[in-house]
């Protein structure tokens, strides 16, 4: 199926996209049981194509260019040529070299060999890796948040331009609390009067970006794309607020880490690894906190919608739909309390890196 | 444990897009955003100081006017009083002259009276002393014209005469 | 007793750690916001960053039960 194609039918299966998704699973219930892990990790973990709903037992989805990196150099394909295969049987050739998809992750055959095969743990024995810079589906949904942040920070950023009193008109009185927020709540208190304008743009970016994608996360149709809740983008956040706050380290930042003032010397002595550890178990524990928060948030609702399936009828359908109802409700504040959160931790180690002896 | 190894394609996709967006919104929003409402947030601070100078100077003028009128009343109170107490002295000098012209004048008519006094008792003097003498060598003549009189008041002239 | 079991048997002692311990938070947090309304808005972002960081251990413990998912 052809990405325009897809589009069309995209548009015009919306409204019984459910209806769809229910068929679906009563086909698989008759053919194998109904597995909630494996469900559930599915519409968590990243994959290669977007995956809308099924019809009529075909899936539809919007196929995602595959780009790797191989022994042979930069290769990429569309994701159509597996044919919704995850299971490691079709074999795409592309640039000289064959590959296969076997749980969302790409597989290059070694020379030689013309089908996969596996150890006793499921393993591929005779296939490895390349590195994998296809555009996933999250890939695909950051770059759609990102597309919709720039347009409304730039319509914004343009109604200031336009309006000649600098008072905001439209989305800009919309957004502007919310930049002053993070200006007046996060930026000052957290770095400090004097130095909180250097971080500005970080901090907003990062809010923004984060609490979007956390709401994007929770778009049903969108079949889950957990890109906030992928452990690959919150590591990414966190690195660059850990390479912020390093470089932005002075004098001080660093004699309380190695050289700990006004304590005595055997005590120094016992901080330093502490101190040490936990330059490195902040931005951890920031990546932690943000991946299982939304991922969590995501297995709860999707959890208790497999009930129905678990189950196996329709009259625990009410009291799995106002759970989950309800916890959507949750997660909904869990968005904006996260993006909160990594925000102001972000601060609050810059303004400790900052910070000036006293 | 899939679930928690980070994937280098999406680490990859990720950094690119965040610096990008970084970027872009750091030059291209926030700043102008930011810009102008810290310039709109001066300009209301701005205003806000100027209003308080503005009542801080109606403050200070009406400060100024009362002072200006407090200074005018006193000074219409001075010039009361100069004048009050020129027209006092005056009225002072005015008495006193007065006074002293009535006593020189009275000093005068007394002077003036007690020379008249003066000249009538001396013309009083003179004419009772003529009257006296002339009365006197009346008496004497008529006394002296009898010799036995003439003993008889040697006689009683000479015992009340004592010798002491 | 599997090892999976075992995981999951943690991941909830974590959970009730950090229950405990964002409780106290929460209430100390309300009863400093009734004692002082003015200081509301601190007071309230403090009690967020302390729930969070208490709320990272039992994120710990849900990171175990992944590991062993």
């Amino acid at each position: 199926m052809t990405p325009v194609r897809t589009v069309i039918f995209s548009a015009l299966f919306l409204a019984v996209s459910f209806l769809g998704f229910a068929n679906e699973k009563e086909i698989t219930q008759e053919e194998t049981p109904f597995d909630p892990k494996a469900m559930i990790l599915h519409h968590v973990k990243d994959a290669h194509e977007f995956h809308l709903w099924d019809w009529r037992g075909s899936p539809i989805s919007l196929s995602l260019p595959i780009i790797l990196w191989t022994d042979n150099g930069l290769t990429s394909f569309s994701s159509s040529r597996f044919h919704h295969d995850d299971e490691g049987q079709t074999i795409v050739e592309s640039n000289g070299r064959s590959f296969v998809k076997l749980h969302e992750k790409i597989y290059q055959l070694d020379a030689g060999a013309s089908s996969i095969s596996y150890d006793s743990e499921h393993h591929p024995t005779n296939a490895h890796k390349p590195v994998d810079l296809s555009i996933t589906r999250n890939v695909f949904m950051m770059w759609v948040s990102v597309a919709l942040l720039l347009l409304i920070f730039l319509t914004t950023a343009r109604n200031y331009k336009n309006s000649k009193d600098g008072v905001p008109k439209g989305i800009a009185g919309f957004m502007e609390p919310l930049i002053i927020f993070v200006r007046d709540e996060i930026g000052k208190p957290m770095i400090g009067e004097h130095k909180y304008k250097k971080y500005m743009p970080y901090l907003l970016t990062i809010f923004f970006f984060i609490w979007i994608n956390n709401i994007f996360g929770l778009i049903p149709i969108l079949n889950g794309a957990n890109l906030s809740g992928n452990i690959a983008f919150t590591f990414t956040l966190a690195v660059f607020t850990f390479i912020i706050t390093t470089f932005s380290g002075n004098k001080n930042y660093w004699k309380h880490i190695f050289w700990m003032p006004g304590v005595p010397v055997p005590m120094k002595i016992f901080l330093m690894p502490i101190e040490i550890i936990g330059m490195f178990v902040k931005p951890i524990s920031l990546m932690i906190r943000l991946f299982a928060n939304i991922t969590a948030g995501h297995v709860i609702i999707l959890a208790l919608m497999s009930l129905i399936f678990v189950f196996k009828t329709a009259a625990i359908a009410p009291v799995s739909v106002a759970f989950s109802l309800f916890i959507t409700v949750i997660e909904i504040i869990v968005t904006a309390i996260q993006a909160y959160i990594f925000t102001i931790l972000s601060a609050l180690y810059f303004g400790m890196a900052t910070e000036e002896e006293h | 444990m899939d679930l928690i190894t980070p994937g280098f394609g999406l680490v990859f996709w990720t950094a690119i897009t965040f610096i990008f967006l970084l970027v872009i919104l750091g030059k291209f929003a926030w700043k102008p955003i930011l810009g102008a409402v810290s310039e709109r947030e001066e300009g209301i601070k701005a205003a806000l100081a100027s209003a308080e100078n503005a009542r801080k100077e109606m403050e200070n003028l009406s400060a100024d006017n009362d002072r200006i009128l407090k200074e005018a009343r006193s000074e219409r109170q001075a010039m009361l009083k100069e004048a009050r107490e020129l027209k006092n002295n005056m009225i002072e000098t005015a008495k006193t002259e007065a006074k002293e012209e009535a006593n020189k004048l009275v000093a005068q008519a007394q002077a003036a009276i007690a020379a008249e006094k003066k000249a009538a008792v001396a013309d009083l003097k003179h004419v009772v002393a003529e009257l006296s003498i002339s009365i006197a060598e009346t008496v004497v003549r008529e006394e002296l014209a009898d010799k036995a009189k003439q003993e008889k008041l040697v006689k009683s002239m000479l015992e009340n005469a004592k010798l002491n | 007793m599997t090892i999976t079991g075992i995981a999951a048997i943690g991941a909830g002692l974590a959970a009730i750690g950090a229950g405990v311990g964002i409780g106290k938070i929460g209430g100390s947090a309300m009863e400093a916001m009734a004692r002082q309304p003015e200081m509301h808005g601190k007071i309230q972002s403090s009690a967020l960053i302390l729930a969070a960081f208490v709320e990272a251990v039992a994120l710990f413990g849900v990171v175990v039960a992944f590991l062993q998912g």
